[in-house]
């Protein structure tokens, strides 16, 4: 199994850490002839969603990536991932690959100040560790599953072959909600 | 701080990686800064070159001035407080802001003692030409290091010397005896932990970017090369012909830095460079400010 990792921008070498340390192959998506490789899965990481939608867009990234998840590739978007993912954003007129039917709330924690760690059931997986770093929260799903909340906010959805999280896993050491993705990946390709 | 308030501060310094920060003076800036890509902007009210160019004693800019573009952008925002000067970082913090440059850039309010950082919640980033002083100011409780550079110059040198200087230091830690550590740490002038942490990862505890004289995308690039983790632009950008065509040419040079052929394409006809100062032109050595 491979997974794809988009690497325009953020932190997306702590996902390819826990990749290594699971014994999963991975490469890094920086323009379009990287994508010429084939791929079981498409991780979006977290950083700043205004410049990895920009990049994706000025990289010739964008229409290929949308297809691919549109045509089933499992993908995994943590905070600015899960932004890219929404189809619809409560806050900001923007729009990435809108194949996810959630709404969500950039910023919706507000600024640094307002970051913080948690612990808190994920449905399929248990208890896990949670970092929220200027983090978004899902206001509202149609049709996408709920897969955990915190203080009743919205933190992880599934729809289909897509896992989004409000929250980091990379950043912390319980692998738990990437071997979840894999899970999907593995399926998808047994599929 | 709190332990945990470090962790999310260092955390987020992560999510800021393989970007490039912003100085811009007004909202209007801030604005083009964010739609060309980049990842954060510092506010301040004169740039670097400005400041070099007009001397005197420069400060904290106005917390309205911040407010205005805080406002206008959703990316983070931060700001420069002047070294040791702890009430102008609580002044920013009460104000929200998302990161603070204890910077040598303005004039230093203090010219023995660094912020105690540890006591803020809000995260700190500072400069750093050598190992040394990346790890006392993280000691202090900086969550995040840049390379000092030369600001406002548009001179790459100084920065490649504190990037260079930096890692053939880890590079020498790395390789030390266990028993060597203990003597590192009082030649440094830090604790054991740290240099322990650096021998055993190969690395600094936080996210270090590079900052101080870069101008053009392949500056960027030669950074990035060099190990930087993102970068910072002050004056490069709005001291140059055209600030939006450079700007997002400096953001996609920082995640293709190893790409020649794109990077040839983003160097073509960007206008203007910032005019640049050589080293040897300069009266004032930022660098040399706090150490």
């Amino acid at each position: 199994m491979v997974i794809g990792v988009l690497a325009v921008q953020g932190a997306f070498i702590e996902h390819e850490k826990v990749l290594d340390a699971l014994g999963v192959s991975n490469f890094e998506i920086r323009q379009k002839r990287d994508l010429e490789q084939p791929m079981d899965g498409l991780i979006l990481p977290g950083g700043e969603s205004t410049v990895m939608g920009k990049l994706l867009k000025d990289l010739d990234l964008f229409e290929p990536l949308k297809a691919l998840i549109e045509g089933g590739l499992p993908v995994f978007g943590t905070c600015a991932g899960m932004i890219l993912l929404a189809d619809e954003l409560s806050n900001d007129e923007s729009r990435y690959f809108a194949t996810l039917p959630v709404t969500v709330r950039r910023n919706a924690y507000g600024r640094q100040l307002g970051s913080f760690h948690a612990r808190a059931q994920m449905s399929g997986i248990g208890e896990i560790p949670m970092t929220f770093i200027r983090a978004p929260y899902v206001e509202q799903v149609h049709g996408a599953e709920v897969l955990a909340t915190v203080d009743d906010n919205i933190v992880a959805v599934r729809y289909n072959n897509q896992l989004a999280t409000a929250f980091h896993p990379e950043l912390d050491d319980d692998l738990s909600v990437h071997k979840y993705f894999l899970s999907i990946c593995e399926k998808s390709v047994n599929y | 701080m709190s332990t945990e308030r470090y962790g999310l501060n260092k955390e987020l310094a992560q999510m800021l990686k393989g970007g490039v920060i912003m100085d811009v003076t007004t909202p209007e800036q801030a604005r083009i800064a964010q739609e060309a890509g980049a990842c954060a902007v510092m506010a301040l009210e004169r740039i670097p070159a400005d400041i070099r160019a007009a001397g005197g004693v420069s400060r904290m800019s106005d917390p309205k001035m911040i407010k205005g573009i805080q406002e206008a952008v959703s990316i983070p925002v931060m700001a420069k407080c002047r070294i040791g000067h702890f009430a102008e970082a609580q002044i920013l913090e009460a104000i929200e802001i998302d990161y603070i440059d204890e910077s040598e850039v303005l004039s230093p309010a203090d010219d023995v003692y660094h912020i105690d950082k540890t006591k803020f919640k809000v995260p700190f980033v500072c400069g750093a030409k050598d190992l040394g002083e990346a790890l006392r100011r993280i000691e202090e409780g900086a969550s995040m290091i840049r390379t000092k550079g030369e600001p406002g110059t548009g001179d790459v040198v100084q920065a490649v010397r504190h990037m260079r200087k930096m890692n053939q230091e880890i590079a020498r830690i790395t390789s030390m005896r266990e028993d060597e550590l203990f003597n590192q740490a009082k030649e440094l002038q830090v604790s054991y932990e740290l240099v322990k942490y650096v021998h055993d990862n190969g690395r600094l505890p936080v996210v270090n970017f590079a900052a101080g004289g870069v101008a053009t995308p392949a500056d960027a690039a030669l950074m990035m090369q060099l190990g930087a983790e993102g970068v910072f632009v002050g004056s490069g950008i709005f001291k140059s012909g055209d600030p939006k065509k450079r700007a997002a040419a400096i953001v996609k040079a920082v995640t293709n830095f190893n790409d020649a052929k794109l990077l040839a394409e983003l160097s073509e006809d960007l206008g203007e460079a910032m005019v640049g100062i050589n080293e040897q032109e300069i009266e004032l050595l930022m660098a040399e400010r706090g150490k």
